[in-house]
């Protein structure tokens, strides 16, 4: 099912780049107090703060967040106040669920491309602005899909009960994940949802779609975070422990609903990790990665995607998490930080994945450290089925 | 193959995006937009870095990047720095066409102020001094201005 | 900078409404046929850029509705959500750093929604949007500054429509290709003083595509390479009322830096032709200005002289420009493209004698709050 790509050649030799810095906001369900120009720029002084820098040091900014959760058009030129690019170069990236992911990837790119030397990644939403699920329905074709199937949650409740037929997976299993998750955010001081929960919690909240209920989904917040990425020579003088970025891939595959093909894995995230692996060197994720910062939407993920990364066999998934590899202290943590089902401010869930796996390789991630974190990885995800990787490490490539 | 697509008459699908937003002002704005609503002023921040000053007030400054405290009142007479008048209507228009835009420097601000001119729009010209006017009922909304009014 | 070119182009002709295609369509008819300029198969493409806007196509995740219609499937790919320059710089950028050509596609259906509110959507949603203003309206304020700095006159703006829309003519992708006076333009309908009908620009539909290669990939290409010399962009404040309307220094900043990486002293002697983004009438020569061809307040002036007319010093938008074809988000791709088709010699009855330099020019954001310019050259 893996295919070889080999696409590993290069004319010209990028520079190396890494990660030098970090900031995000207290996530939370509503922000009132801030404008999103204003809550952009928590996250921005945390990020400068972090690596001592200011705003005069950095040569370019791209930022992301989906256009209708906050009805902003032309975000790059609105942000100005709050994401410090008065006379600055800044570009919008968006790409839905996977825009933190854009936006890091990005980032990297524009150091690598040698045009530029320390560079502000930001990821943003204010998701309490809008409806979410009236917003996100928009990104369906009007005429095949808008009004047939629609939303985040119906194709994932697809891919959940195909998975379950296929493997005999069942809600518990998912919802073991969905309590490491919580558990996790626990140690996480800017983690929206904190509460920890148990399987019965989950098993007895509301059904949405089944086999989603509440409690295995991602909940929608408010939040901002801003990743600082340096070029080599630059990166060792800000940063005592820069995390390089060692491999970025992509594959953004289906455009309509229908073309899913859910009894396989997540193509976009075999490919995408595959290639990325091959870029790094990794040959065993499991054992080759210290810790992992997973785009995991909903709790079923957590078991099936895993799968398709490589950490354990098809169906094995629920056997590896129930084992105890995925929590703190386990073989390969998995979302130190509680993930996306603890935290969810779109335009910034992506990017707070790179960014808490740059904070393990840093050292910085205090109670939700992962001791001697070296060689991380982080992924996005988002509609249609888009898959985003990036691989870090505290060893220059 | 391509015969039959020559004489299909391409159809449309209309719709529409019609969904409800709640922006958060954040709470330097909110002091802007109470003391239209509560004491007819309109107040702005200023830059100590800097020294430029803002309206609307600003919770930082743009240019230097460095938190802004406090307030000001500014206006409510200001000079025009620049203007259009509006001949084709729409319905997003808070006023029916031929109206002007403005942007107004208001007295004590550094900046210029982007507002509308419903009735003396003829008697705009670059550099005149104009003056701003509140509505009797007001709700906390940059319309609690009404217009501003040729001096 | 390393040597990276433009080897494959291709572009729509750009019409009031395209009944017939859809954006997948659009994409997907520019896309084969920059690969065929090139001479690639879509094999030699390493990764893609699409460029789209979610509020101009009526769609969260936009780019959902192309990705494949652009050959991304199966490849590396990110959306650059801003006029076609600046995601045509990611491109640039993407190549800088390792992959060998990037295809990238822009693509806009004005006709599909109303362009006041999209264009309204811009404004800050408590402070300006309540007020209904929109590109035009904004638009008519900064000229009103220019206007009353300057002296310049609604006559004077009115030239460069003229110039413009009889340029198109020779342009086969041009939507709005005529023969006016000054006349016709103070006479046709006034839409916000200054401006009137014939001094703004269409919404049109269309699509681009081009492929940005590194020096050895150019090498496998079919065209002659267009060097991408120098390439910057710069943004300034938000509020209107916060900038200098009629003193773009965004611009400045951005022409500045891409000159220098170019190697550019003396842009008016050094630059052949120029494909700049006039949205407007009045902003030709105000951009002109900004990227210091003429002292400030002199942009019309050379207008008048005839220096930026075909056959004149240094032709400006000889391809008619925005305001004869405004595909929002294609339009500054499509300056790109019409200065590679200079600087290849193929620019048919519009080529501008010996150009071996171009600037190309691309805007974001209201009245030009957002600058990107590209040097282009031949060899």
């Amino acid at each position: 099912m893996c295919v070889d790509l080999g696409r590993g050649v290069r004319d010209i030799m990028a520079r190396r780049v890494a990660i030098v810095g970090t900031g995000q906001t207290h996530h939370r369900s509503q922000r009132r107090d801030v404008n999103g120009r204003e809550m952009i720029r928590e996250a921005v002084m945390r990020a400068l703060e972090d690596c001592e820098l200011t705003i005069r040091d950095i040569d370019a900014i791209v930022i992301g967040n989906m256009d209708h959760f906050e009805s902003i058009n032309y975000v790059d030129t609105w942000s100005i106040e709050g994401s410090g690019g008065y006379m600055r170069p800044i570009m919008k990236v968006t790409t839905g669920g996977t825009t933190g992911t854009t936006v890091a990837i990005a980032g990297y790119y524009h150091v690598a491309s040698g045009l530029f030397d320390r560079v502000l990644a930001i990821g943003w939403e204010k998701n309490s602005e809008s409806d979410t699920t009236g917003a996100i329905i928009t990104c369906s074709d009007p005429i095949w899909d808008r009004f047939s199937y629609s939303g985040a949650i119906p194709s994932l409740a697809t891919e959940a009960t195909a998975y379950m037929a296929q493997y005999g997976a069942t809600q518990e299993d998912a919802a073991r994940v969905a309590v490491r998750e919580r558990t996790h955010a626990a140690n996480n001081p800017y983690a929206h949802l904190t509460r920890p929960i148990t399987i019965k919690d989950v098993m007895e909240s509301p059904m949405l779609s089944y086999p989603i209920k509440l409690l295995d989904v991602c909940p929608r917040t408010d939040g901002a975070c801003a990743v600082v990425f340096a070029a080599e020579g630059v990166a060792e003088k800000i940063c005592p422990k820069p995390a390089w970025v060692r491999a970025c891939s992509v594959r953004h595959s289906y455009t309509w609903f229908g073309d899913v093909d859910y009894d396989i894995g997540l193509l976009s995230l075999e490919r995408a990790s595959r290639e990325a692996y091959r870029e790094a060197g990794i040959r065993s994720p499991a054992d080759d990665f210290d810790v992992a910062e997973l785009y995991l939407p909903y709790s079923f993920a957590g078991l099936k995607w895993i799968e398709v990364l490589g950490f354990c066999k098809p169906g094995e998934g629920p056997r590896f998490v129930w084992d105890g590899h995925t929590d703190m202290g386990g073989k390969i943590p998995m979302n130190p930080s509680g993930g996306v089902m603890s935290t969810n401010c779109i335009g910034a869930t992506g990017l707070l994945r790179v960014a808490e796996a740059a904070i393990q390789i840093m050292g910085k991630a205090q109670k939700r450290q992962v001791p001697d974190a070296k060689t991380a990885l982080a992924t996005g995800f988002g509609g249609c089925w888009w898959s985003d990787v990036v691989i870090l490490s505290a060893q220059k490539p | 193959m391509e015969d039959w697509l020559k004489d299909v008459k391409p159809l449309t699908v209309k719709g529409q995006i019609a969904m409800p937003y709640t922006w958060s002002v954040g709470e330097t704005g909110s002091s802007f937009l109470v003391a239209l609503r509560d004491q007819t002023k309109i107040l702005a921040s200023r830059c100590d870095a800097c020294g430029t000053v803002y309206v609307p007030p600003r919770k930082n400054c743009p240019k230097c990047f460095t938190d802004i405290q406090g307030s000001m009142e500014v206006g409510p007479e200001g000079t025009v720095e620049a203007f259009t008048i509006v001949r084709q209507g729409h319905p997003l228009h808070p006023a029916k066409a031929p109206f002007a835009y403005v942007l107004v420097r208001l007295d004590g601000s550094d900046v210029g102020f982007l507002h509308i001119v419903r009735d003396d729009w003829d008697k705009l010209a670059v550099g005149c001094r104009v003056k701003a006017l509140f509505r009797a009922q007001r709700t906390g909304h940059i319309l609690d201005i009404d217009t501003f009014q040729v001096i | 900078m390393e040597r990276i070119a433009v080897v494959g182009v291709a572009q729509t002709p750009y019409e009031r409404r395209k009944r017939e295609q859809t954006y997948y369509d659009m994409v997907y008819d520019v896309t084969r046929r920059a690969l065929e300029d090139a001479g690639y198969s879509l094999d030699d493409i390493d990764n893609v850029i699409t460029i789209s806007n979610d509020f101009w196509d009526g769609r969260t995740i936009s780019s959902m509705a192309v990705q494949e219609a652009a050959g991304a499937h199966d490849k590396n790919v990110s959306t650059v959500e801003g006029d076609g320059t600046f995601g045509a710089f990611y491109g640039a950028m993407r190549v800088l750093a390792g992959f060998r050509t990037t295809l990238v596609v822009a693509h806009s259906k004005g006709s599909e929604g109303d362009p006041r509110f999209i264009t309204n959507g811009m404004f800050d949603p408590i402070y300006h949007r309540p007020l209904g203003i929109d590109a035009i309206a904004s638009a008519a304020l900064q000229a009103s500054a220019y206007m009353s700095r300057f002296g310049a006159t609604e006559e004077q703006f009115a030239l460069v429509s003229v110039k413009n829309h009889g340029n198109a003519k020779r342009n086969p992708h041009a939507q709005l290709p005529m023969d006016l006076t000054v006349e016709d333009v103070m006479r046709s309908r006034k839409i916000a003083d200054p401006l009137k009908l014939l001094d703004c620009s269409p919404v049109s539909d269309g699509a681009a595509a081009l492929v940005i290669a590194s020096e050895s990939a150019a090498k496998r290409a079919r065209t002659r390479p267009v060097w991408i010399k120098g390439i910057a962009h710069c943004a300034e404040a938000y509020f209107l009322g916060d900038r200098d309307l009629a003193n773009p220094l965004a611009l400045k900043e951005a022409a500045r830096k891409a000159y220098g990486m170019a190697g550019i002293t003396d842009p008016r002697k050094e630059i052949h032709v120029v494909e700049l983004y006039d949205a407007f009438s009045y902003m030709e020569p105000l951009w002109l200005e900004g990227m210091g061809f003429c002292e400030a307040g002199q942009g019309v002036r050379i207008t008048e002289m005839g220096t930026t007319a075909m056959g004149g010093e240094m032709p400006v938008n000889p391809s008619g420009g925005v305001l004869s074809a405004h595909p929002v988000m294609v339009a500054g791709l499509a300056r790109i493209i019409e200065a590679v088709l200079q600087l290849r010699g193929e620019a048919g009855a519009r080529q501008v004698e010996g150009a071996r330099t171009a600037l190309a020019h691309g805007i974001n954001g209201p009245c030009g709050q957002s600058h990107c310019v590209w040097i282009l050259g031949g060899e």
